[in-house]
């Protein structure tokens, strides 16, 4: 059937550019910094690492530079990015809307409140081993577990299904946000060390942090790019849906708690890093087509580039300070998303 | 499509619905024979689009619809969509996604949903793009076809889940006259190469009588008559459920309802 060849070759073509992006937004990123590494040399030492041995590695002081500071902290921003952005493709996805992120069901709230709980009560958030990071998860999986809760009760009642949810998703995200506020007023010499928290600070990355992120990540992933086209069926409504064979609910819930946990092991590393989740998916449904066979694998490469030349940005923009992530995102992600929107195009 | 002489029997048995306190379905019975066009027919708010979801099994009902004996609520979610084919009277087509993307849609119920369309698959979405003649379109993304194009373009994905019982609530709605004739065409076509099992709502009674065996008269939830055209639509049944006057005359070419204005002069009186 040559159309759906057509559409296969376009998905691939989609696919291959967003790795390549993402091949090419790393090395240039790993060579930025207060020492210039030269891409070269940084490809070679890495092909070093894996056993081949071409041209000539760096050594010394750079390549410490590059291994225990510069990947790291590019490899976790990368995961985040990608993480972040699938999660939202496939938020949009099970809730047929356009304006889904990943904090919609309460994570952001409730990552945002763990965090200033344990930094205002806790005398432990700061040292080697702060518990913010497991604050942060635990609040996020909590916010979208009590939305989940409210909104599958509330569902009974009568009505029920995706709008049911996304409300119940708004009042945790109201009630969740007043008593971070009210905690914040009553601390208020720790309000700039929540409000860095939040706006995104990657500067301590390191594998360690590479290595906890990964294994929720990996397997939310690996779930949510079996969920595409379980997705794509949602698209036509959950009762039409239902006719093909699916079960709407069933699938909601699990791409809600795969996203769920992709987003909070992201948001424990990085903070709230706004507008990669609802912007990456819009850019890639523009520039490939709206299936999510095209929308989810393009997403998660093309979000982990986009983070990355946030972070690149982030770090040179004001060098040798560092805007926090969050402020490059939005003003990166923002006019980009305008522009798009009024040139128009393929869109959800 | 299968070359194999498809349709079910269905049998509609005491059903009801409850919902919110108000009953829409008093105890329905009914029956479409194999490769039958059963059009069930009544006033606004009858009940006719609740007693299609109920057999489509989106409704939650009392009683039993049973598919060549075997009640619908008993199959997985799947086997009832390898069975019954269901088309809304409001379809939601996803704006960005092609015809042919669309259509595949029909194949869900008979592929795991980790994997690719294979061979089988395509050969059914290019038999039923072909069939409702949307091959040329096959690329073409839904928000560009007009309201006949995409009527097609979900008859087509209903065809591809290879049903033996095709549900069509409202097919011909939003369409003129030339379109919902050919869209009716088009189904009865269908029904008669490859044997489907056809239940329609239908509001225009000269379309419902002109294609269909059998109406199903629903009255405020209840089946008010059941039977050939020329029985059920009778200037007695149109006053009495419908609130119209009419006057019904059958012959050869069928059956044809003339809607009498009310007479204006008694109203001055």
């Amino acid at each position: 059937m040559t159309v759906l060849d057509g559409d296969r070759r376009r998905r691939t073509v989609a696919v291959a550019a967003a790795a390549a992006l993402l091949v090419g937004a790393v090395l240039l990123a790993v060579g930025v910094g207060a020492v210039r590494l030269a891409p070269g040399r940084v490809v070679a030492t890495l092909l070093d690492q894996t056993g081949l041995h071409v041209g000539t590695p760096l050594d010394g002081v750079q390549a410490e530079i590059l291994m225990q500071l510069r990947l790291p902290r590019v490899l976790l921003v990368a995961l985040v990015g990608g993480v972040l952005a699938v999660a939202g493709a496939t938020y949009q996805g099970v809730f047929r809307n356009p304006l889904a992120d990943p904090y919609l069901l309460g994570a952001a709230a409730g990552a945002g409140l763990g965090a200033t709980l344990v930094i205002a009560y806790s005398p432990h958030h700061t040292g080697p081993i702060s518990t913010v990071p497991a604050a942060a998860f635990v609040g996020a999986l909590a916010g979208v577990g009590l939305a989940y809760l409210l909104g599958t009760l509330a569902g009974r009642a009568g009505g029920g299904g995706a709008g049911t949810l996304l409300l119940a998703g708004i009042a945790v995200t109201s009630f969740l946000a007043a008593v971070q506020t009210f905690v914040q007023q009553a601390h208020a010499d720790d309000l700039l060390t929540v409000y860095s928290w939040l706006l995104g600070q990657l500067g301590d990355a390191s594998w360690s942090q590479l290595g906890l992120v990964l294994p929720y990540a990996g397997v939310a992933v690996a779930v949510l790019l079996g969920s595409m086209r379980a997705l794509d069926v949602l698209a036509v409504g959950d009762e039409e849906a239902a006719t093909l064979g699916l079960r709407p609910q069933r699938v909601r819930f699990v791409v809600i708690v795969a996203a769920s946990l992709a987003t909070a092991a992201a948001v424990a590393v990085s903070g709230l890093i706004g507008f990669v989740g609802l912007v990456v998916p819009h850019i890639v449904r523009r520039l490939a087509g709206g299936s999510y066979r095209t929308v989810v694998p393009v997403s998660l490469l093309g979000g982990a580039a986009f983070l990355v030349i946030a972070d690149l940005v982030a770090r040179t923009v004001v060098a040798p300070g560092e805007l926090p992530i969050g402020v490059v995102t939005a003003f990166v992600g923002a006019p980009f998303f305008a522009a798009l929107l009024r040139t128009g195009g393929a869109s959800s | 499509m299968g070359d194999s002489w498809a349709g079910a029997l269905l049998e509609v048995r005491g059903v009801r619905v409850g919902k919110g306190g108000v009953r829409l379905l008093h105890g329905v019975d009914a029956v479409a024979e194999p490769h039958s066009w059963t059009a069930v027919v009544g006033p606004n708010g009858a009940g006719k689009t609740t007693l299609l979801r109920c057999i489509a099994g989106l409704q939650r009902h009392t009683g039993a619809v049973l598919l060549d004996g075997r009640p619908v609520m008993s199959l997985s979610a799947r086997e009832r969509a390898q069975e019954i084919g269901y088309a809304p009277q409001v379809p939601v087509l996803p704006e960005a996604v092609t015809v042919a993307e669309y259509v595949l849609l029909g194949r869900t119920p008979y592929r795991p949903l980790l994997v690719g369309p294979r061979r089988e698959d395509r050969r059914v979405v290019a038999d039923a793009l072909e069939r409702l003649d949307l091959t040329s379109l096959a690329g073409r993304t839904l928000r560009t076809l007009s309201g006949g194009e995409r009527q097609r373009a979900v008859l087509a994905r209903a065809l591809a889940q290879q049903p033996r019982t095709l549900l069509l609530d409202e097919p011909t709605a939003s369409l003129d006259l030339g379109h919902a004739q050919t869209v009716l065409e088009l189904v009865d076509g269908l029904r008669r190469e490859t044997g489907l099992t056809v239940v329609t709502t239908l509001h225009d009674l000269v379309l419902a009588a002109q294609y269909a065996d059998q109406l199903v008269l629903l009255g405020a939830g209840r089946v008010a008559a059941a039977g050939r055209p020329q029985d059920v639509l009778t200037a007695e049944t149109l006053a009495q459920h419908y609130g119209a006057r009419a006057e019904v005359i059958a012959d050869a070419t069928g059956v044809r309802v003339h809607p009498l204005r009310p007479n204006l002069i008694r109203g001055l009186q």
